[in-house]
């Protein structure tokens, strides 16, 4: 068996990359989708991670990348969750199909 | 054989990929919430194992501290959290998974069969105090402008937040 390199951590990411498409692609509540694109920008973070580390060691602008990326991040929550508290109280419902005030 | 390193990560990744499935896949969501949490945690671990404590902390505050809070605060606002939720339609799961694997196996041919070429030279310090220096560097090598731009975007965050978010005497 290989040591453990890059390689083996773009799989790691990737794997965990699909398995928040595939919680994007089935649930219909609203929180579980915000809970689905944490993950997927999660594994971006693991990505810019890994490729600071293995291929560009001299700086560090991955690791800056992944910072600013998890505090957009937490603003990007933040809003989404006053969004959807919002909606939870004008429609009582959080489910995707029932958000659709707005579609003609 | 294989040394303690290889295990660690291994069962890192273990963590990470197991509950994150759970977390995407379990009905009961306050228990996705808690997988999300799991997850998360086994990501700062695996910073950790790349030797980026600052980035680990940092995970480890904002996502493990804060958005997961968020998200279970925000589940106990709109949700009767005991209940199983509606399972998704099983053409619609047949049809993820299928899209997501045939994704996955062809992001992985593609990832086996490049080959990465490291620049080799001698690793930067990655400690907090190069980090903090490099964050309010104006010159070469700075990071001022996208760290007063995110102070910034996270102000304008918080006021969107109030506002959107605040109840509306004259309309409840």
């Amino acid at each position: 068996m290989s040591p453990v390199g890059l390689n083996h951590i773009l799989f790691l990411s990737s794997a965990l990359f699909f398995i928040g498409v595939y919680g994007f692609l089935t649930r219909r509540n609203l929180v579980t989708l915000l809970m689905s694109i944490e993950l997927i920008l999660n594994s971006v973070n693991i990505n810019f991670v890994a490729f600071n580390k293995y291929l560009y060691p001299e700086n560090l602008d991955g690791l800056f990348f992944s910072i600013f990326i998890i505090a957009i991040a937490a603003a990007e929550a933040a809003v989404a969750i006053a969004i959807i508290i919002n909606l939870y109280r004008s429609h009582q419902s959080i489910d995707v199909e029932d958000a659709d005030s707005l579609r003609y | 054989m294989m040394d303690a390193t290889t295990v660690i990560f291994y069962i890192l990744a273990a963590l990470i990929l197991g509950s994150g499935m759970l977390a995407v896949s379990t009905r009961k969501i306050f228990r996705a919430a808690i997988y999300l949490l799991f997850s998360l945690t086994g990501i700062a671990g695996l910073y950790f194992w790349m030797q980026y404590e600052f980035l680990a902390a940092v995970q480890i505050i904002v996502y493990v501290g804060g958005i997961v809070v968020l998200i279970i605060f925000s589940i106990f606002l709109t949700q009767t959290s005991g209940m199983d939720m509606p399972a998704a339609l099983k053409s619609r799961k047949l049809f993820a998974a299928l899209a997501v694997i045939c994704g996955f196996l062809l992001t992985a041919t593609q990832i086996s069969q490049h080959g990465f070429v490291g620049s080799g030279i001698q690793a930067a310090d990655t400690g907090v105090r190069a980090i903090g220096h490099a964050m309010l560097n104006t010159g070469e090598g700075g990071f001022a402008l996208p760290f007063e731009v995110v102070s910034i975007l996270l102000l304008s965050a918080m006021i969107g937040c109030i506002v959107i978010a605040i109840k509306n005497p004259e309309r409840s």
